[in-house]
């Protein structure tokens, strides 16, 4: 079984070849920034979101009218405003936030419980919103055509595009990473780390942890709208029934299974997970004749197992979180940082 | 001596029972008083409330001559009242180094776009913050601990890291609740010269929730006696502990 899962994923390369390779990828590393995301709210602050797949598919639609052209015959949709891809995104990012105030306002000063009620129906509110509001975003046909970036100057230039595409993902990927780095590993993710230990105390020695879990709280909802834009601009077209609650609890499985509290470990998990994911239908013939011809059923299985397995052996996940919160204190802190974004580390600090 | 904290007429009740009911005393400026009781009578609950962990029922509270009833605990502690917890409430997964590190009002980094935009500043406070952290270590001994997670520490420990970490803050009153609880007897002769020695030395206020008659002799300069709920007397030590109704509450009435 460990030789097994070991091979699994040359196998996996080798069954889809260069271009599944590509694409998967692509794919994980926009799943990386959703859980950068969700790491910023639970790993963090121990905030629950459950409604991981509203904020991007807020993020996916969001980004998708703004970009796209006016609609055409039989369409019937808000925007079309065919502003720049970049804009597309900041518009997300926003949207992001203003769905997380929206949403945490009003639940983040109560009880923990509360949200975590409150995050599971906004999903499914809001994709069933999508599918049946008149004008809104073309309800169940979805949107369409939606601009990907940099595609004319890629066949210009003669590039493979899917490769562009995974280049784009890797590099936002990357920033978000060092953003979100930058943000958590400080006296900022202290408080964070405070609240989720303790919040009683932390708000006894003057933190007031209903702001900052509503800040963290707005720093994911944007992480992951934007991860939600990036993924609508990759595949061109977004429905409602796209997002659906089990992404929600892949997401969670992802940032357990990598290590929830490390940022690192998100990406990781995403990597991970995704490989179960999208990888076991690849292998589909090498799995025995009971598990192959129910392969979609099983990796749902698997994801469940892994969720479960990784609580009960190893709830640190495979790349724990660091002991100590602030960047400045761990080995080689003591240099000064020169430019907010590029904290020199030694290797395992 | 000026009034530093002023209590009057507190109530909290939970359910139908009085926990504390019309408790009212004060505390001078730079004096280390003592609270003391049965068990039960109160006490923590007081505390809970001056704090801002719970908010009284009825009653006033009033700290350095303003009404702070009813504030949230981050809004007190930010007035300069700080408090220790009788059970320890340490972060946990948090080293013991940055249990304290947290306490400092004015951290730069502690504000997102400081902490973007100014990121040097946030470097040089975190080295003295850490300084700072590490010596308040030394003084209840748990300098040789500073990298372990909180919650690896012993029962005593931790009682120590609640003192350490109210130290942290720059308060003016600090309501420590059973310091010496499973702390071992040479360190709370230590714990006690250290709290006379802030007292003098950073002018800090003491309200001290004990049960050991010995400490409290010898560290308080005045008393408050509570009993199910409401204040017996409050004086001097040595007239507060020869009064009969005190020896009563703690003893029980077959010593009448
Ligand atoms: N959160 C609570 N809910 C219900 N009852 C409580 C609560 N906190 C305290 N009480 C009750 O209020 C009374 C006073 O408790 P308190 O903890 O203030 O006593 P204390 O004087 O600190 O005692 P000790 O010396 O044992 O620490 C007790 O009868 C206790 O059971
Ligand atoms: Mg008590």
């Amino acid at each position: 079984m460990d030789i097994y899962a070991g091979e699994l994923p040359a196998l996996i390369a080798l069954a889809g070849g260069l271009n599944w390779t590509v694409g998967f990828l692509t794919t994980v590393a926009i799943l990386g920034i959703l859980v950068l995301g969700l790491n910023i709210q639970w790993g963090y602050t121990g905030t629950i979101n459950f409604g991981v797949v509203a904020f991007f598919m807020v993020g996916a639609y969001t980004s998708a009218v703004l970009t796209l052209d006016p609609p055409r015959e039989f369409e019937s949709y808000v925007g079309g405003l065919e502003l720049p891809v970049p804009v597309g995104w900041l518009g997300a990012m926003l949207a992001g936030a203003v769905l997380a105030l929206a949403v945490g306002l009003p639940t983040l000063r109560l009880r923990d419980d509360f949200l975590a009620i409150a995050t599971i129906g906004i999903a499914t509110i809001l994709r069933s919103i999508a599918n049946t509001q008149e004008g809104l975003v073309n309800r169940a046909r979805g949107l369409n055509g939606i601009p990907r970036p940099l595609q004319q100057q890629a066949s210009d230039a003669g590039l493979d595009y899917d490769w562009v595409l995974l280049a784009i993902a890797a590099l936002v990927l990357l920033a978000v990473y060092l953003v979100v780095h930058h943000a958590t590993a400080s006296p900022w993710g202290r408080v964070l780390r405070a609240i989720r230990e303790n919040e009683e105390t932390a708000r006894s020695v003057g933190k007031p942890t209903a702001n900052y879990r509503v800040q963290s709280f707005v720093l994911g909802g944007v992480v992951m709208a934007l991860a939600g834009a990036i993924w609508a601009h990759r595949t061109g077209t977004v429905a409602p029934d796209a997002f659906d609650n089990f992404f929600t609890f892949l997401v969670w499985t992802m940032l357990i299974v990598g290590g929830s509290g490390n940022n690192r470990g998100a990406v990781l998990g995403a990597l991970a997970v995704g490989l179960v994911w999208f990888g076991i239908p690849l292998v589909q013939e090498d799995l025995p004749d009971a598990l192959g011809t129910r392969v979609f059923q099983v990796r749902q299985m698997l994801i469940g197992l892994m969720i479960v397995l990784f609580l009960l052996l190893r709830p640190q996940g495979l790349l724990p979180e660091e002991k100590t919160v602030s960047r400045h204190l761990r080995a080689g802190g003591r240099r000064q940082t020169r430019w907010p974004l590029f904290t020199r580390r030694r290797p395992g600090g | 001596m000026s009034t530093l904290l002023e209590v009057s007429g507190l109530v909290k009740r939970f359910g139908g029972h009085h926990a504390v009911d019309g408790a009212t005393f004060a505390v001078a400026e730079g004096s280390i008083t003592g609270l003391i009781g049965p068990n039960g009578a109160g006490k923590t609950t007081c505390f809970n409330c001056i704090a801002g962990s719970l908010s009284p029922d009825d009653g006033r509270i009033s700290f350095a001559g303003e009404e702070i009833t009813g504030l949230p605990p981050n809004a007190i502690f930010r007035r300069g009242l700080t408090r220790t917890f009788q059970i320890p409430q340490e972060f946990a997964a948090m080293s013991v180094l940055e249990n304290l590190m947290l306490v400092p009002l004015g951290q730069a980094g502690e504000n997102l776009w400081e902490s973007w935009l100014r990121p040097r500043r946030v470097a040089v406070q975190e080295r003295e913050i850490a300084e700072r952290a590490r010596a308040t270590l030394a003084l209840v001994e748990l300098d040789g601990q500073a990298q372990q997670y909180a919650g690896n520490l012993s029962g005593g420990q931790r009682k120590l890291l609640e003192l350490a970490r109210a130290l942290m803050s720059e308060p003016r009153l600090i309501l420590v609740d059973e310091p010496s609880a499973g702390v071992n007897p040479t360190l709370t002769l230590r714990l006690l010269e250290l709290i006379r020695s802030l007292c003098e030395s950073r002018d800090i206020t003491f309200l001290v929730i004990a049960h050991d008659m010995d400490l409290i002799a010898r560290l308080c300069e005045s008393l408050v006696v509570m009993t199910g709920g409401r204040v017996l007397t409050e004086g001097d030590p040595r007239s507060v502990l020869e009064d009969r109704r005190v020896q009563e509450a703690y003893l029980g009435s077959q010593y009448r």
